[in-house]
């Protein structure tokens, strides 16, 4: 790497960005690089960091809507939101510990731009579903402005959505607008014990199908820390509606077995280990993080583990799997063809060491036509290929 | 005609009428292409009445192949095509061209999977929104987005137009609802996003196709979330003396952490409008009525409405009802609901607009629609989605009259600049469409346009699917791919490196 360039500014980035197109240089895009081990290596002759791009514009919390820098780190971002009582509802991943490196140290352009959700997924929806409009430069040295700072609005096509998931290939935000929401004021967590696999997600997703607005359903085959099953269900919201859930809850789940509840802190706590990836921190092998229909997740994982020796835990009401293959090796093919016979979702390998990732799809795979179409999008934002070349590995170049 | 002009017809095109019609119906064969002038009279407009323009042809395919056939056939012969759901848009995404195919997709009208386990349902783009609620309510769930239209517009519209309602604010739009598509695109290959899994490998085209109103590609196929009804559902309705206070009670409820399941409010003209029409019981001696929704289960509605009586209280609200029956929450609503048509009834036409403001800016944005009124001499009723700053001002004009319909015209582009102006956006709901088309140069540059055009290059590069639509200037895709490059040495020789 020749040099590491830092604009202060979004002229500057615009600048930068004109000139490494005109050279048709490659740029290594990031934030603070937390993520830069997840994926495929970027071969470029120079990093654009946006550390300096950073800081809050305008929070507005009465509006539920923030404008901040997008190297403004996500850490500070939370912290702002739980000051005056909200919340960012799709609970950003902290990959960091899980990939060996400090945690905390992500940016909100970086969550975004890969789309980081945790638990709360499928109750409030993904980091794109809480983008509202963004200020970025495109890989032709262009400042474009596209969505606004209100919740509702289909004023022209939505590129800020489609702009979180694309790791910087497409454009490089420089400002982005998010909602933000109002955080519960308690929560707690109902626990199933010693359910297998299927029962497990049975549980879970007859409780997602109930009014009880469960906002967090996962399934630890090991528990969080080796004590057997644990099926985990979590309720947030005003004190007297979560007692009244609760009650529902455990009525609705009666014949899997004895129903205890852990309080606020406790579920503070479990939840922030599902979501970072706890259960895998201290084992070595690569780590997948697979999306398929919640009732797919133990069919997935029972065929997977006929074939290799493998970890696994579920998030999502079973719909998102955590994968460790304790062998140390990467099992892309086995993984990709098994969601295909489970009825269909992705896999993206997370964690593995920098050869697994030079000689394996990261990213999922799609088809052709889909990859030619990813590819002419491409196109349309960076015509030189200059943003993050190779980052999503041949899925999109 | 009116002030928005469409592209000029192809002439070469329209000679090849003859040519063209036989060539569709070798591949929609029977009643699946209509010619005749008549017949095809249904499909001149959508709901922006005040534009119509007969189609060169309209094709009713009935397959996924088919579909695919008839854009290919057109994409290889430069032939436009005009996608349809039901016709409800009130932006004019669905007027046809002179010389375009209007491609009907209410043939596509099947529920093909209801999997209430995984809580995902699968539907052909023509089954109408309420028609999915309709196919899982026996198990107690719904499709949350409800768009006023519901009865009438399809699941396939939905997703061309990212469509709202009442219930979005805590509930989202149909982007935040729907999980998986499957799409034929102007060359006629099939592409699938997603499905009963969450979030989409690679670009999230899914997120870019809801709402590109018919301009990406065709969807054959729409997998959606279903949720379970809410235990109950309990309104409050609300009376204020001033839009300030109405507005400040609005903004203390959400401040209080309580997202409603709606939240609606109105302006006097409003509810004299629909007072004299359904007699809803609305008190006439405010400036602002507030309804206030809140659903849940139910000792969460029940708490939360004394808490946001107690916001209202201290907000000066001098009317304050709270439903204790079902009934009555039915009646509350009855008024919102039949406000359109209330307006009708005291005007021989209306615009309705829709443009989204900051809450705050209400008091501001009220005030100035006043003033425009006065300047353009046309009366307006404003009703609003009041939580999420979606606002419907309803101008009432007579289109007899000479010139009454371009000042109204005038009047609701005076209003989407002021919702600009103020921080907000031309349109929350209804799409830019035709309607807004000349407006997007309020909201956006030109390097923003070229960029969202480009966009539309990569999935339609002879640019043939819903033409004229959205952006208010033409430019070919070879002139935008076009790259100004100047060489030249490295910027900020003197920027910190590590």
């Amino acid at each position: 790497m020749d040099a590491s360039f830092q604009p202060a500014s979004v002229e500057d980035l615009r600048e930068l960005i004109k000139w490494a197109a005109a050279e048709a240089t490659p740029l290594e895009v990031f934030g603070s690089g937390s993520k830069r081990t997840l994926g495929r290596q970027v071969q470029a002759a120079h990093a654009l960091t946006l550390s300096k791009l950073a800081g809050v514009d305008v929070y507005e919390p009465a509006e539920l809507v923030m404008t901040a820098k997008a190297g403004t780190p996500i850490a500070d971002i939370e912290r702002l939101v739980q000051e005056n009582g909200q919340e960012l509802s799709f609970e950003p991943i902290d990959y960091g510990r899980l990939l060996g490196l400090e945690p905390g140290q992500g940016t909100l352009g970086g969550v975004l731009t890969a789309n980081l959700s945790g638990p709360r997924r499928i109750k409030a929806g993904a980091a794109r579903d809480h983008i509202l409009g963004m200020e970025a430069v495109s890989g032709r040295g262009e400042i474009f402005n596209s969505g606004g700072r209100v919740v509702k609005n289909v004023t022209g096509y939505d590129l800020p959505r489609a702009l979180c998931g694309s790791w910087g290939t497409l454009a490089v935000a420089s400002t982005v607008t998010i909602k933000v929401n109002p955080a519960s004021q308690t929560s707690e967590t109902l626990v199933l014990t010693n359910l297998d696999d299927a029962r497990a997600v049975k549980a879970m997703c007859k409780a997602m199908g109930s009014s009880a607005e469960v906002s967090g359903a996962a399934h630890l085959p090991n528990g969080l820390n080796g004590e057997g099953a644990r099926t985990y269900l979590r309720l947030e919201g005003f004190v007297e509606s979560v007692r009244y859930r609760r009650e529902n809850l455990a009525r609705l789940l009666d014949d899997f077995g004895p129903v205890a509840k852990v309080q606020a802190e406790e579920t503070a706590k479990i939840w922030r280990s599902i979501k970072d990836v706890e259960p895998f921190w201290s084992n070595s092998g690569p780590v997948w993080r697979i999306s398929v229909a919640p009732t797919a997740g133990p069919v997935l994982v029972g065929a997977l583990s006929k074939l290799f020796q493998l970890e696994a835990f579920y998030d999502w009401s079973g719909g998102l799997v955590w994968l460790n293959c304790s062998d140390g090796r990467v099992h892309d093919v086995d993984i990709r063809r098994v969601i295909g016979t489970v009825g269909g979702g992705h896999g993206t390998l997370i964690r593995a060491d920098a050869a697994q990732r030079a000689s394996t799809q990261v990213f999922q795979p799609q088809p052709a036509s889909l990859a030619a179409l990813s590819q002419r999008l491409k196109e349309q934002f960076d015509p030189k290929g200059i943003l993050n070349p190779g980052r999503m590995g041949s899925q999109t170049q | 005609m009116t002030a928005i002009s469409m592209p000029a017809p192809d002439k070469a095109i329209l000679d090849r009428r003859a040519e063209i019609t036989k060539a569709l119906q070798a591949i929609v064969p029977g009643e699946g292409v209509i010619h005749d002038e008549t017949e095809m009279r249904p499909y001149e407009t959508d709901a922006l009445t005040a534009y119509r323009q007969l189609p060169l042809i309209v094709v009713l395919p009935e397959t996924v192949e088919q579909v695919s056939e008839v854009l290919r056939y057109c994409h290889e012969n430069e032939v436009k095509v005009v996608p349809r759901g039901a016709g409800t848009s009130l932006s004019g995404g669905a007027l046809p061209v002179a010389d375009g195919v209007l491609l009907s997709m209410m043939k596509f009208n099947q529920v093909l999977d209801i999997d209430f386990e995984n809580r995902a349902v699968v539907v052909q783009p023509g089954v109408t929104n309420l028609g999915i609620t309709r196919a899982v309510e026996h198990e107690g769930f719904y499709y949350a987005p409800d768009p006023s239209s519901q009865i009438a517009c399809s699941i396939g519209g939905n997703i061309a137009e990212n469509s709202g309602g009442v219930h979005c604010l805590k509930y989202g739009l149909t982007t935040n609802n729907v999980l998986g598509l499957e799409m034929v695109l102007i060359t006629g290959e099939v592409i699938r996003l997603g499905g009963k899994h969450l979030d989409s490998e690679g670009y999230d085209l899914l997120g870019l196709m809801t709402g590109s109103e018919g301009l990406l590609g065709v969807v054959t196929e729409v997998t959606v979330r279903i949720l379970q009804k809410p235990e109950t559902a309990r309104a409050l309705l609300l009376g204020f003396p001033t839009s300030e206070d109405g507005g400040r009670c609005v903004a203390e409820i959400i401040g209080a952490g309580i997202i409603p399941g709606g939240m609606e409010m109105m302006d006097k003209p409003a509810i004299n409008a629909a007072e004299d029409f359904v007699n809803a019981g609305y008190p006439r001696d405010v400036e602002a009525l507030l309804i206030v929704e809140l659903d849940g289960p139910e000792a969460e509605v029940n708490f939360l409405m004394g808490q946001v009586e107690e916001i209202a209280r201290s907000n000066k609200a001098s009317h304050l009802r709270v439903s204790e029956t079902e009934e009555e929450r039915m009646t509350f609503w009855a008024g919102r609901k039949a406000a359109f048509p209330a307006v009708g009834r005291i005007s021989p036409d209306y615009l309705c607009m829709d443009g989204t403001i900051p809450r705050r800016e209400l008091p501001k944005v009220l005030a100035g629609m006043r003033q425009l009124s006065e300047k353009h001499g046309l009366r307006v009723a404003n009703v609003f989605h009041a939580g999420d700053g979606n606002l419907h001002p309803l101008i009432l004009y007579d289109a007899n009259k000479p010139g009454e319909l371009d000042a109204a015209e005038a009047f609701g582009a005076d209003i989407l600049r002021l919702c600009v102006e103020v921080g907000g956006v031309l349109t929350g709901e209804h799409g830019v469409g035709i309607e807004k088309r000349d407006l997007m140069p309020e909201m956006f540059s030109e390097d923003d346009l070229k960029q969202q055009q480009r966009v539309k290059c990569a999935f339609d590069s002879r640019q043939l699917l819903n033409p004229g639509k959205v952006f208010p200037v033409l430019h070919r895709c070879a002139e935008l791919g076009k790259m100004h490059v100047h060489k030249g040495k490295l910027p900020f020789p003197d920027i910190p490196r590590f």
